[in-house]
This record gives C-alpha cells, sequence and structure tokens, in this order.
C-alpha cells in the first residue's frame, strides 16, 4: 500500500511538474507535430506506397522517445544542480521506487505526441482516424509507455554515476528514432541495425501500434516483446540503480555537478 | 590593438569559452558532432523511404542547415547567458564598443559553424551516396560561409530577445526545428504551402540552401550569386535589427533597473 501511495503520488507530481514545463512541450506536441509535417510533405512529393495514419503514429512515439530521453536523463542532471538529488537518495524509499514514477511519468507525458500528431494529421492533412482493433489500440499505448517508461529507468541510473551521461541525451534521441523503425522502416538501414532494434521497446510499442490500428501483424506478440523487454529493463535497472547510487555515495560524486 | 578590436577578437573568444563553461570533448563531439551526423542519416534514409529527390538533397540541406546549431543555439546564448548567469551588468557597465561587443561574439560561432557544416558533408561523402567535384568545394565553403553568417543573425536577433524574455531557449528550439520544415532542407520550398514557402523565403538558410545545391551539382559561384546576396541580404536585416533590438532593451532595463530580472 505505502509503495503504491509512494508509486501514485510521485508519477503524478512528476506529470504535473512535465505539463508545466515549456520545454516539454516543445518536445512532447511541438516538435512531433513539426516531424511529422515533414514527414507529411516528404510523403506527398515522394512516390512511396503507405499510409499518413503511419506517419503520423510514428512522429508520435518520435515524441515519446524525445519525452522519455530528455525527461530520465535530465531529471537527475536537474535534481542535482537544485540540491534535491542527495535529499531523494537518502529518503527511506529506495531509491529506484523514487526514480520509476519519474521515468514513467516522463514517457506517460509524450502520449500527448501521440494526440498531438493524430489530431495534427487529421485536421490539416486529412489523416482517416479509424483502428481497426480498437481494443488492442488502447492497450498497446499503455504497454509502450511502460516499455519506454522502465528504458528511460536503465538510462536514468547511468545518469546517476556519470555526470557526463547528460551528453549523450542529445546523441540518442535521431538514433533510436533510426533504429526502431518509427518512420524509416528497419529493412532500409544496414543488416547490423535489426538486431538492435529488437532490444529496444520503442520497435515493438509502434509495432504493436500499428498492427492494432490496421488490423494487420499480429500486435498481441509486439504487446508481449514490449512488456518482456520492460521486464528486462526493470531488472537491469533495479540492479544499476542499487550499484550506481552506492558507487556515487562512495566516490562523493552524487552532488558533483 | 585599438580597444574596439580588442573588444571583438578578445571578447568574442573569452565569450565563446564561457558559452561552453560546460564543454569537455565528449560534450562538442556528441552535441555538436553527434547530434547532426544522425540528424544528416535519419533525414536520408527517410528521404529514401519516401522515393523522394535523392541522397545529395538531403545531405546538402541537412549539411548547410546543421550550422544553423552552432548560428541559432551558440549565439542565443552567448547573448542571452549572460543575463541568466549574472554578468550582463558587469559587462554592460563598461564603456566597450558595443558594435564590437556584439559582433564579436558572432566570429567564433561562424567558425564553429563551418566546422559542423565541414563534418555534415564529410557524413554525407562516406556514408551515404554523395559525392563532390574538388574543384565545387571552394564555391561551395564560399556559399557556406555566407549561410552560417546570416544564420548567425538569426541566433543574435534571439539572444537580444533573450535580453528580454524569460524563456528564450525555447524560442530558438523550435525556431531552428522549423527552419528543418520551411527553409528547403528536407521539402523542396516550392512543394510547401504558399505562407510555409513565403516564411522559408524571409528567413536565412533557404537561399542558402538553393545556392549550395546548385553548386554541389556543378554550377559555378557566379550562377548563384543572385541566391548568395539574398542571403546575406537577410542576413544583414536580422543582424540589423539584433543590435538595434539589443541597444533598446539595454537601454530600457537600465531605465526600468530590470537588466537581471525575471
Amino acid at each position: 500500500m505505502h509503495v503504491a501511495r509512494l508509486f501514485w503520488v510521485g508519477w503524478l507530481f512528476h506529470l504535473k511538474s512535465l505539463l508545466l514545463s515549456t520545454f516539454f512541450l516543445l518536445i512532447s506536441v511541438l516538435q512531433p507535430v513539426i516531424f511529422a509535417s515533414i514527414a507529411f510533405f516528404m510523403w506527398r512529393t515522394g512516390s512511396r506506397e503507405g499510409t499518413l495514419l503511419d506517419i503520423a503514429l510514428g512522429a508520435g512515439l518520435m515524441g515519446m522517445w524525445s519525452s522519455t530521453l530528455f525527461g530520465s536523463g535530465g531529471a537527475i542532471q536537474w535534481q542535482r544542480w537544485q540540491g534535491t538529488l542527495e535529499i531523494l537518495v537518502a529518503a527511506p524509499p529506495r531509491f529506484l521506487l523514487t526514480m520509476l514514477p519519474l521515468t514513467l511519468a516522463t514517457a506517460t507525458n509524450g502520449l500527448y505526441a501521440i494526440v498531438a500528431t493524430l489530431f495534427w494529421g487529421r485536421v490539416l492533412f486529412g489523416v482517416p482516424l479509424e483502428f481497426e482493433q480498437p481494443l488492442l489500440f488502447l492497450l498497446a499505448l499503455p504497454v509502450t509507455v511502460l516499455g519506454l517508461g522502465l528504458l528511460g529507468l536503465v538510462m536514468a541510473s547511468t545518469f546517476v554515476l556519470y555526470r557526463s551521461a547528460s551528453a549523450f541525451s542529445n546523441l540518442l534521441e535521431y538514433p533510436v528514432w533510426l533504429v526502431t523503425g518509427l518512420l524509416v522502416p528497419v529493412s532500409l538501414l544496414p543488416g547490423w541495425a535489426e538486431p538492435l532494434s529488437w532490444v529496444l521497446a520503442p520497435t515493438w510499442g509502434v509495432r504493436a501500434i500499428r498492427d492494432a490500428a490496421h488490423g494487420t501483424g499480429d500486435p498481441l506478440f509486439a504487446i508481449g516483446m514490449c512488456l518482456l523487454l520492460a521486464a528486462v529493463y526493470l531488472a537491469i535497472g533495479t540492479f544499476t540503480m542499487a550499484n550506481f547510487e552506492r558507487l556515487a555515495r562512495t566516490r562523493a560524486t552524487l552532488s558533483l555537478t | 590593438m585599438s580597444a574596439a578590436v580588442r573588444v571583438f577578437f578578445v571578447g568574442g573568444l573569452f565569450s565563446y569559452r564561457a558559452l561552453f563553461n560546460w564543454i569537455s570533448p565528449v560534450m562538442y563531439v556528441t552535441t555538436m558532432l553527434g547530434s547532426p551526423l544522425f540528424q544528416i542519416l535519419f533525414f536520408t534514409f527517410l528521404g529514401r523511404q519516401n522515393g523522394g529527390e535523392g541522397d545529395a538533397f538531403y545531405v546538402v540541406g541537412n549539411g548547410v542547415q546543421v550550422s544553423a546549431m552552432a548560428g541559432i543555439y551558440g549565439m542565443t546564448m552567448t547573448i542571452a547567458n549572460e543575463r541568466q548567469f549574472g554578468t550582463l551588468s558587469p559587462l554592460l557597465a563598461t564603456p566597450a564598443n558595443r558594435l564590437a561587443l556584439f559582433l564579436g561574439r558572432a566570429l567564433p560561432v561562424i567558425v564553429n559553424g563551418l566546422v559542423v557544416s565541414a563534418f555534415g558533408f564529410l557524413v554525407g561523402l562516406t556514408l551515404l551516396d554523395f559525392s563532390l567535384a574538388l574543384a565545387d568545394v571552394p564555391a561551395l565553403v564560399t556559399v557556406v560561409v555566407v549561410t552560417v553568417a546570416s544564420c548567425t543573425a538569426l541566433g543574435m536577433l534571439l539572444g537580444s530577445i533573450g535580453l528580454r524574455a524569460r524563456d528564450v531557449f525555447f524560442v530558438s528550439n523550435l525556431v531552428y526545428f522549423l527552419m528543418l520544415l520551411v527553409c528547403g532542407v528536407n521539402i523542396p520550398v516550392d512543394d510547401l504551402p504558399g505562407w510555409l514557402e513565403a516564411i522559408g523565403r524571409s528567413v536565412p538558410l533557404t537561399h542558402g540552401i538553393e545556392a549550395a545545391r546548385e553548386v554541389a551539382g556543378g554550377a559555378a559561384l557566379a550562377d548563384v550569386s543572385g541566391l548568395l546576396w539574398r542571403e546575406l541580404a537577410i542576413g544583414g536585416v536580422y543582424a540589423s535589427l539584433a543590435f538595434v533590438l539589443f541597444r533598446f532593451f539595454e537601454v530600457e532595463s537600465r531605465r526600468r533597473a530590470s537588466l537581471e530580472t525575471y
């Protein structure tokens, strides 16, 4: 009960904080809409077969990844700058239980991106919002949030130990967009990219969402893969968060900016 | 060395070093080189997926546009950070020549933009289906220099706004992303709706990219001189506006005693 309350209050608090941030408004609403527009225009000028709904959903997932990436990574750095990281680490609950609601809130914030790109696509480009399997579509969304949020937990744990890890936030945005097939099929990329895509939750998240929307493929399999990866990320995150926290205390680097 | 020239060069260099107070080689490589690398790859593969214009179109468009990362963000931060870090009051209390102070900050940013852009083209040459004749390189460098300078002028304007605005980085981020849409980076400007095309043609970068594409395709510098002059003129207008705003906000902030308030 105590853990559930901690989780709920933490998630709600961080989600409200993110919603008040103009930076997160930018990366979870405006940036995906701009990228969706670019993709829409490129699709129109090109000769590709495909659907505009795929573009809207892919761009939405891009926003969700950006929110998770900058939120989960940046959150540790911001706590550090504001001097609250030590307080969180010293609090009685395990640090993991404090950070998990935060990383999940950053992924949840990304749902705005999907809503924004679908709305934008519908209003400006006439994207038909017809979902073949609406229930599976609605199931795929929170599962994707869970997968990305727990991937964010793994990333956040590295930020506890390595102060310079924030430099990699900027670096990881485009590669993950590319390698997870959000707008560009993985089959277009070099062969080594495909195995890499299998271990990244956005790959399965976008596949589940698209399959459910079109009624093709096997959305349940993709949802299952997303859940499996979420469990793996949780195991890794639990291990790394505990160890990195201990190492940061030992080296007395926790509050160094 | 006269005081103004010293402020221009030494002040600009100090400011640039202060801008990168957070810099380490890792930070520079990931932000200024890593991000452009993947941006170019992303849009080129997206172009391939859509059966669009061919790799060269996206390599040149993005290769020039990534220089705006230095011009827009760098210049915005160079000016606006003075306020954020509390160094604006002492800076403006000096009798330093304001024009030298202002323009000196642009020079290192322009050089940085050139480095980023050169790296972008190198990415295209080594990783993608893009080739460039050696004879076209000097003309391309000229085009990129003009474009980077023009983008830096837009960055100056945003930086000047940062002397008053609470969150100018929101605006500079938005401007950077919008440039990807309206400046013909990934979509031919003619294919955009009329109002977006009009916006694109009134901001830096658009004409520079058009010129760069022609030069990369074998055109001589003289063939694109019209585009280059337009790019330069747009940059000049933005730089002038930026300086006027800078002076206006300086005077106004002194009058209202609001120099470092948020």
